[in-house]
């Protein structure tokens, strides 16, 4: 293993750009509790360009706890590369010292414990503060959102996206693009976006009935900051009508369309830009591939795929910037541009740590105001948690084993299926679930919890669809969320084979029997894509399993075999 | 929509099953490419052919060709059962070699475009096309 020092001088070297980024300085300083706002914002202001990069929100407008994952594996060109490094490696690749801060906002280790010592991260009125004290400092620092925004609360779902709109419209954002926005229904998301005070932008969002670039979603503005012309050109995410619901959104179609991407970059060029930035939903591994093939952009801000690093990575002299979600990081990147060039760059990526960053007042009178209507409904408790309930990592998560427990016993079901979405926050051992974190796991608007059979042939080709959106060692083929969690069955996985290999061992768990090709077994999921799915609303059947509980435990999860990593 | 649960799981069952093996060009893939050029050497380059990495819908998967100098392009879509599905001819005031146009493909498969250049030449380009039944995109 490399140390971080050489890793930076090597990547340093390879792009023939001078960067530096500034993150580490502060941990020692919080381990001494002496963590302070200004430490966090501490900068060294460069060059005559600010970039501010959020992305992944999803709806989280108060502070959360969000444990980052133990297993994120990457395949092909990306094995063993960032983001698809976890726990004490990601640690020691950038020189994290162990218990520190940084340690428990990057990584899983000993989540519960540091939380208690370092408290939530995020909320929107602490970003605020940090927005503010930049603008402040840079006057016309450009606030640039990847998307994943207006969705993921019980706010956010019954006002359809306004709760969160109106708080991010107080932050001022420059440009923004799109994600789960579009699962609003296109009516409601043009009612929101012909709103917006800044640029709603996406070169790949097309007219899907004559395949042509939408009027609605331009690929790319300007703006003028520091004697630089600055073009901003979106990149929605690439893959919605097939990983969300298409007929929600059926005058739209996507794609990465990179060569399109090559051509509003020559165009923006052609016109005068002295810089290029990226706004990206492409998901990190994508927007890697993506930096290698489409040659002038500068700097690439990444979303999607909720990976917060550290440091930028770089490839082909794109500086390609990833900022985490659900409002725990945003990023700060200053930029030296000279006549039409980017000579260098400065990075941070700043966590917020809540008991740390003071609150905006004016940004949390916003939010708690469109709260106020829902408040009683938000904080009833509705159970307790014995453990630690988390989403994130490749193949499975206490959430999602709680949600499948209940699948399998609300609806009488066998097997039960979880999406393996990356987005919903954690709860610590023993504490209260309310009703406010049931949705923030499961707020969706396609949520009914279907009941049906399906046969042991056709849960395998599910298994392995959904496994190829994973780990097809090409990104340009993968989907960006996790794998499908499973209650009531378990499988063994070769993440090195290719589609219709990769899963083998199909086990009934109830019975220990192996999962049978010819007969039909009884399946309950919910955030089905098609049409006209019924059921309960998935909150619903968490909620009246939890609240039967009482107490809910989730024992460990040995039902997943991961081989060929 | 009045199609219920159902049916539409049904349909995707279907569109699914396609799935598990993807089609690569087969023999009488190469033959039919044959018949086109000749049998002549096929090169690489100067043929673009541009399709979307996953289908959104693989009843109407939208593609483009472009090979500048080309008198004819042929598309393949190698896993269907009838692999040939167009051809674009070039006459001599053409002012652009390039066409698109809409595909169904039954499953996960290679699109291959082949192109007759103006000096007897074939090139040719690939391109492998996804169909799936749709995941959960975080």
């Amino acid at each position: 293993m490399i140390s971080r020092r050489d890793f930076l001088q090597v990547s340093m070297a390879a792009s023939a750009l001078v960067g530096a980024s500034g993150f580490g300085n502060w941990s020692r300083l919080a381990a001494q509790q002496r963590l302070t706002q200004d430490q966090l914002l501490e900068f060294d202001s460069f060059g005559n360009v600010t970039l501010i990069h959020m992305c992944d929100l999803h709806a989280q407008l108060k502070p959360i706890w969000f444990r980052e994952p133990e297993i994120n594996l990457g395949v092909g060109e990306n094995k063993g590369l960032v983001p698809h490094i976890t726990g004490a490696d990601f640690r020691r690749l950038y020189g994290i010292e162990d218990g520190s801060p940084s340690h428990y906002a990057l990584t899983y280790n000993d989540f519960s414990a540091l939380a208690h010592s370092y408290g939530k991260m995020g909320g929107l009125d602490r970003v605020s503060t940090v927005v503010k004290a930049i603008r402040a400092e840079r006057p016309g620092a450009l606030l640039l959102d990847a998307g994943d925004t207006w969705h993921g609360s019980y706010g956010c779902y019954h006002t359809q996206g306004q709760d969160v709109v109106n708080a991010m419209n107080l932050l001022e954002p420059d440009a923004m693009t799109f994600h789960w926005e579009f699962t609003l229904g296109s009516e409601r998301l043009r009612e929101l976006v012909n709103g917006l005070p800044f640029a709603a932008l996406g070169q790949n969002i097309f007219d899907a009935e004559w395949d042509e670039p939408t009027e609605e979603f331009p690929p790319y503005t300007f703006f003028e900051r520091g004697g630089a012309k600055i073009a901003v050109i979106g990149q929605a995410f690439p893959y919605m009508p097939i990983a969300n619901p298409g007929w929600m959104f059926p005058e739209y179609s996507f794609g990465i369309r990179d060569q399109r991407m090559q051509e509003m970059v020559d165009e923006v060029r052609a016109k005068g830009a002295d810089v290029v930035v990226c706004l990206s939903h492409n998901g990190f591994d994508v927007d890697r591939k993506m930096a290698g093939v489409v040659n002038g952009i500068d700097v690439i801000l990444s979303g999607h795929t909720h990976d917060a690093l550290p440091e930028p990575v770089i490839v082909n002299d794109t500086v390609i910037v990833a900022s985490g979600s659900n409002g725990k990081f945003i990023s700060r990147v200053d930029l030296d541009v000279q006549n039409g060039q980017m000579l260098g760059f400065r990075h941070k990526l700043i966590p917020i740590f809540s008991d740390v960053i003071e609150a905006d007042p004016e940004m949390a009178a916003q939010i708690d105001a469109d709260r106020a209507p829902y408040e009683d409904k938000l904080t009833e408790v509705i159970g307790q948690s014995e453990d630690l309930l988390y989403r994130r990592g490749n193949f499975n998560g206490t959430w999602d084993d709680l949600i499948c427990q209940a699948l399998l016993s609300e609806r009488d079901a066998e097997i039960a299926m979880s999406p393996g979405v990356r987005w919903g926050p954690s709860i610590l051992p023993g504490a209260d679930i309310t009703r406010e974190d049931i949705w923030n796991v499961t707020s969706m608007t396609y949520p009914k919890a279907y009941r049906t059979e399906m046969t042991g042939e056709y849960i395998k080709v599910v298994m392995e669809d959904v496994a190829d959106n994973l780990f097809n060692p090409d990104p340009y083929y993968q989907q960006g969320g996790d794998m499908v969690r499973v209650g009531g069955m378990g499988y063994r996985i070769d993440v090195s084979k290719p589609q219709g290999e990769r899963i083998s061992n199909l086990t009934l768990l109830a019975t220990g029997e192996a999962i049978d090709p010819e007969r039909s077994y009884v399946v309950a999921g919910w955030a089905s894509v098609n049409e006209g799915t019924e059921g309960p609303d998935i909150w619903d059947v968490v909620e009246a399993h939890i609240a039967k509980q009482g107490t809910v435990s989730t024992p460990p999860n040995t039902s997943v075999e991961v081989v060929g990593a | 929509m009045d199609i219920t649960r159902r049916e539409t799981l049904a349909l995707a069952a279907g569109a699914a099953l396609l799935t598990v093996l993807p089609f690569r060009a087969s023999a009488s893939i190469d033959d039919l490419i044959n018949e086109f050029t000749g049998g002549a050497e096929i090169g690489e380059g100067g043929l673009e052919l541009t399709a979307p990495e996953i289908a959104e819908n693989g009843n109407t998967v939208p593609i483009e060709v472009s090979a500048p100098g080309a008198t004819a392009i042929e598309v393949y879509a190698a896993g269907n059962p009838t692999p040939p599905v167009a051809t674009f001819n070039f006459g001599p005031l053409a002012a652009r070699q390039s066409a698109s146009t809409r595909i169904r493909l039954s499953g996960t498969q290679d699109v291959i475009a082949v192109a007759k250049m103006a000096d007897g030449s074939f090139v040719r380009a690939t391109k492998e096309v996804k169909v799936t039944i749709g995941g959960c995109g975080g």
